[in-house]
């Protein structure tokens, strides 16, 4: 068993490769320890999630996790960035937690809403994007879905909401993964071409590799200056497990030690 | 209700941390605000769970919002968003639902609201404020002004008697003092009670309480001594027995370790017939009419 990371080995200097390598380490460690799963679904967009949060978010933004069962790449971004100790991450899922299995209400006050029922993330986001125009704040919002959570139709209300009223600090991020909760999103209620619709309903859409930093982050700036936009990161559920990616039955699956150590190794 | 509820937040409409949006919602009642409040007032469309969440990050940024549709739109359709979205966050959102109960008549059962705060109150944080009369309209959007929490609004229609003048507003009143039996009303419905009890001498009459602020916290010491003396508590409220004040009540006298006697509900009782018409058709139907109430007092039934 390798030591925990602490967030002093990741400098603010360090290249993203490097700090993804580290966090997604951490991300497995603390499945690991929680013995919980949801593991693929927070590897295919930890990418995003870090890079977002080192290279692109200023003080005065806000970032909203709508696919809530994503929070455990939350917790390991916010503890790359100090936020949250290497204690803290210890208590993923352990009784008498701060880090519950999605968003908390309250407690950590980095995390603006409690979400982990889908649909939510884009309303409460473009709530706070006209919230900001009405007050004459600064800051923009970035808001993450999966691609499942678009069978919602909450999320195109509140994409119609947002494109009508032409809240320009608004992104939406879409991780592209294609897998959902029973099946491939292509199976179960195929949305594709999802950039079209978004664009149909006008929100320009970019399409990166959700796994290249350089990428995301150019992706990101460029959509935040044409907001509301759409950012589709293209990525791999499981992403750098070879026996996770694209695998649905790590949406729920824990590791087994063995399972564990290759992931480390693989990554 | 609707006509002062928009003029009290025309008043209140310069506020800073004011903004309004409606669900689509509003024709022929709501353009003097929407002319007052400008940018402030935002037409949503016909679609409340976004709405709800807009309202949540409205209020995450430091705004006060007020969320407006009929009443089954507002608390029914936006459920989860306003569970998870305002009420366990805490945030200081109004909903506001236009024809409480059986507000809207003919127009059928989507458009009634008979489960409304009894669903919203199993809710945390949010409190509800059921006006009777219009004044009580301007005095509890005062206070939802600068109310920290969710609360929903349960508009109706006035039925004050013009010969009637109550007493100032506040969550508990006694509007009428009598030696019959004890009531409590919630909304609406204290108007028809307060015209048909006047009319009883004060020896039949019974002693008319009206609740506007749920759920029950304190309970004033003269409404449980008008029930000490009475021995016959009657709730009336247009709303289904379960949720509503008739079990609210219930639960604080048991918990308290007072017993009534006799306990009358009249309450909501959904489409006995199958048909369709008015408030006061489905009211009678339910037998919530103030006559049969009172009848149903003298005949000692």
């Amino acid at each position: 068993m390798q030591p925990a990371e602490t967030v002093q080995d990741i400098s603010a200097g360090e290249s993203m490769p490097l700090l993804i390598k580290r966090a997604k380490a951490r991300l497995l460690r603390m499945h690991y320890e929680a013995g919980v799963g949801h593991i693929g679904g927070n590897l295919s967009c930890l990418d995003v999630m870090l890079t977002l949060h080192h290279r692109v978010l200023g003080e005065e933004d806000m970032f909203v996790l709508s696919k809530g069962h994503a929070v455990g790449a939350l917790y390991v971004v916010l503890w790359s960035q100090g936020v949250l100790s290497d204690e803290d991450l210890r208590t993923f899922h352990v009784d008498g937690t701060r880090l519950s299995g999605h968003p908390p209400v309250k407690g950590i006050p980095e995390i603006a809403f409690a979400t982990g029922s889908l649909g939510h993330g884009i309303g409460l986001a473009a709530g706070v994007a006209l919230g900001k125009a009405l007050l004459s704040l600064p800051g923009r919002v970035f808001c993450l879905t999966s691609d499942g959570e678009w069978n919602e139709g909450s999320c195109w209300e509140s994409l119609i909401f947002a494109a009508h009223h032409k809240l320009d600090r608004l992104t939406i991020i879409v991780d592209q993964n294609g897998l959902q909760g029973f099946g491939s999103t292509r199976e179960v209620a195929g949305i594709a071409p999802l950039a079209d619709k978004f664009r149909a309903f006008g929100i320009p859409a970019y399409e990166i590799d959700g796994h290249d930093p350089e990428a995301i982050e150019q992706g990101l700036r460029e959509a935040s200056r044409h907001g509301p936009a759409a950012v589709i990161a293209r990525t791999v559920k499981g992403h750098g497990v070879s026996f996770m990616e694209n695998r649905m039955e790590w949406h729920y699956l824990p590791m087994t030690e063995a399972q564990y150590l290759r992931a480390l190794s693989e990554i | 209700m609707r006509d002062v509820f928009c003029r009290s937040l025309v008043k209140n409409s310069g506020r800073p941390q004011f903004v309004f949006l409606t669900g689509d919602l509003g024709f022929r009642a709501l353009e003097p605000l929407r002319e007052a409040a400008g940018s402030r007032f935002i037409n949503a469309g016909v679609a409340e769970q976004n709405m709800i969440s807009v309202a949540a990050g409205l209020a995450k940024s430091g705004l006060r919002p007020w969320a407006y549709s009929i009443a089954p739109f507002i608390y029914a359709r936006p459920f989860e968003q306003i569970r998870n979205d305002l009420c366990l966050p805490d945030l200081p959102v109004v909903l506001v639902g236009n024809g409480g109960g059986y507000g809207y008549g003919v127009m059928g059962s989507t458009h009634h609201a008979l489960e409304d705060y009894g669903t919203l109150l199993t809710l945390p944080n949010l409190r509800v404020f059921v006006p009777a009369f219009d004044a009580d309209v301007s005095s509890m959007i005062d206070a939802l002004m600068d109310f920290p929490h969710p609360a929903y609004l349960r508009l109706g229609l006035s039925e004050l008697p013009a010969n009637f003048t109550p007493t100032n507003y506040s969550a508990w009143r006694r509007l009428l003092t009598g030696n019959g039996p004890t009531i409590l009303v919630t909304g609406p419905l204290a108007g028809g009670l307060v015209a048909n009890s006047l009319r009883l001498a004060e020896s039949e009459r019974p002693s008319l309480w009206l609740v506007s602020e749920l759920p029950i916290d304190e309970v004033p010491e003269e409404f449980l001594n008008d029930l000490d003396r009475s021995s016959h508590l009657i709730v009336v409220e247009e709303h289904v027995a379960q949720g509503g004040l008739g079990q609210m009540i219930g639960h604080h006298l048991l918990l308290h370790g007072i017993a009534v006697p006799r306990f009358t509900h009249h309450c909501a009782k959904g489409y006995i017939s199958g048909l369709y018409g008015s408030q006061k058709f489905h009211r009678k139907e339910c037998g919530l009419d103030a006559e049969n109430i009172l009848a149903e007092i003298l005949t000692g039934a």
